[in-house]
């Protein structure tokens, strides 16, 4: 399998970029436009919270949290204190990855369902927070987000706003293949598969997992700031632990320590609710029942599985 | 001047003493066995030269600096690799991975360098790609290299082990039980790797079961019981002495 990687990656960057390409051609309106957009928002929040749980080994259920700081980080310091969209967007990503540095510090020293617990009430005190302070949130009715500008010229459209999320999503990738492919990525994978092993040939194990923990908050906190100022306007809702779950959930579907499983779990379960418009609020529902199906049916999840099934792995 | 010294080392659990007020010297040539029966405290020994157990009381000393009281990846850091009697192989990688991930120490770069894949980074991947290539001949698994660790069998999971640890380059290496469960053909495989390493210049401590493996390969045997140093000395000594033959080979074996 090694010696196919390098091929294995570009060729996967070329496909990404030729179906992003691609897309537009059947694309008929804005409403496809928007729901594409919204995929590419949700796979750069997957690709990076799989560095996490896919190939790290560790959960985080309060992934929603760094998103939702990220949106009213971005939101708050543009409507409210007049910032240029772009600074108020690295700003709260920053922001973000200093918080989850912080956290993270003590809760990753946890290991299975202690951790699992740690990030869910991270979660849940970050979206209470944002719901609570409505002086600059607006409370659980959301607040208006001023749109990005780059450069003096407002990004407007979803045909605008489609090249700059897919470029993003090519830019999220190849950063995430490269650091898989990497010394570092490596030790993310070993630390998975036996933490004392990884220990004895000197990971240094906590170092490591807050490492990617950053990250995958700072790809959350950015596709979160983004979102908003796509939006034009954000509610409480993007923060909660419901929220938390459907990304966990696009990344189990998809395929754990798999980079395209990431993006193709965002896509389908991006894509499905919308198709099944007449649930309703029974939205959820379909999340609950994939995750089900998912670990009983394919526990690696849809990439891997199928990668398996037409390329069986070599055996010597 | 040794390789590794330990002063008083002592491990409780919970008022068991596992390890008690243990003094030694590991030289630093040679094979060094630690041998005793079932519980003599060998393996909890291991982790506690390894940083995996914090030592009750006592000091670790490594090539003239104090380890006591670090953490694993900073022992391994100063030069002590080892391999495990249960395995702790990384399943869900290549066998080649595996041994590239022991290079870890040597190939870490910065956050920055390994997202935006630097060309230095490209060139350093290359460069461990092939020592692991070359390793994984060493111990004799090069036709595995493709190879899922999870489909290899049990025995050269064993030598995957040694390999990912040598990998490290380490100037001691600890070897917990290489030959359990291996047939009398493989054990000799692991009986000449053992001289490899060895002629490698790199010091192994070996903790083993098999008496003609420890006995034929060994310049120094420190036998335990119950946590303590029942005897150390050559090869040829501790098999001679009567309380080693009374505690651990049975008290019929002296007239074997």
């Amino acid at each position: 399998m090694w010696a196919g990687l390098g091929s294995a990656r570009s060729g996967g960057l070329l496909a990404l970029g030729a179906v992003i390409t691609l897309l537009p051609l059947a694309l008929a309106n804005d409403y496809f436009y928007d729901v594409a957009i919204l995929v590419g928002l949700n796979a750069i929040v997957c690709i990076g919270l799989n560095l996490l749980i896919g190939y790290a080994g560790q959960i985080s259920l309060g992934h929603a949290g760094f998103f939702g700081l990220g949106a009213y980080g971005s939101a708050i310091l543009t409507a409210r204190y007049g910032w240029p969209p772009l600074a108020a967007l690295a700003a709260a990503t920053v922001a973000v990855a200093l918080l989850a540095y912080l956290v993270g510090r003590p809760i990753l020293r946890l290991r299975g369902h202690y951790l699992a617990m740690a990030t869910l009430g991270l979660g849940v005190i970050i979206s209470i927070v944002i719901s609570n302070e409505d002086r600059y949130t607006g409370g659980p009715d959301g607040m208006r987000v001023p749109p990005l500008s780059l450069f003096g010229h407002a990004l407007s459209g979803e045909r605008a706003w489609y090249w700059v999320v897919g470029a993003l999503l090519v830019l999220a990738v190849w950063l995430a293949l490269n650091l898989v492919e990497s010394p570092g990525g490596r030790a993310l994978r070993a630390l998975h598969g036996s933490e004392t092993a990884a220990e004895v040939v000197g990971i240094d194990s906590v170092r490591q997992k807050l490492m990617v923990f950053v990250l995958s908050a700072v790809f959350a906190a950015f596709a979160g700031g983004l979102t908003a100022h796509y939006s034009g306007f954000i509610t409480p809702g993007r923060a909660t632990f419901l929220h938390s779950i459907e990304l966990v959930t696009m990344v189990v579907f998809g395929g754990m320590a798999s980079t395209f499983g990431a993006v193709i779990g965002a896509a389908v379960l991006t894509t499905l609710p919308q198709l099944l418009a007449v649930l309703k609020d029974y939205e959820m529902v379909v999340f609950g029942a994939v995750m089900m199906l998912t670990m009983v049916f394919m526990p690696k999840g849809l990439v891997p599985t199928l990668a398996a099934r037409f390329a069986p792995r070599e055996r010597t | 001047m040794s390789l590794l010294r330990v002063e008083g080392l002592s491990k409780e659990f919970g008022g068991v003493h596992a390890v008690q007020a243990l003094e030694f010297e590991i030289p630093r040539r040679g094979v060094f066995s630690i041998i005793g029966p079932n519980g003599a405290g060998k393996t909890t020994l291991l982790n506690l030269l390894t940083g995996v157990y914090r030592p009750s009381a006592g000091r670790v000393w490594f090539d003239g600096r104090e380890l006591t009281g670090r953490a694993p990846h900073q022992y391994a850091a100063a030069g002590i690799g080892r391999t495990f009697q249960n395995l702790q192989t990384f399943f869900n990688m290549s066998a080649l991975e595996n041994v590239m991930v022991g290079r870890y120490l040597h190939e870490r770069c910065s956050l920055g360098a390994a997202l935006l894949r630097f060309p230095s980074l490209a060139r350093a991947e290359r460069a461990c790609r092939a020592e692991g290539l070359e390793l994984l001949d060493f111990v004799g698994l090069g036709s595995y290299a493709r190879a899922a660790a999870d489909s290899m069998p049990y025995g050269a999971l064993k030598r995957l082990e040694i390999a990912r640890a040598l990998a490290a380059r380490p100037k001691l290496l600890l070897l917990d039980e290489p030959a359990a469960g291996l047939n009398p053909t493989e054990t000799q495989e692991i009986d000449r790797l053992i001289q490899r390493i060895d002629a490698r210049e790199i010091t192994v401590v070996l903790v083993e079961h098999n008496m003609r493996l420890v006995m034929g390969v060994s310049d120094r045997v420190l036998v335990l019981d119950y946590g303590r140093k029942l005897a150390e000395g050559s090869a040829q000594t501790v098999r001679r002495d009567p309380k080693v033959i009374e505690a651990y080979l049975g008290v019929e074996a002296r007239d074997a």
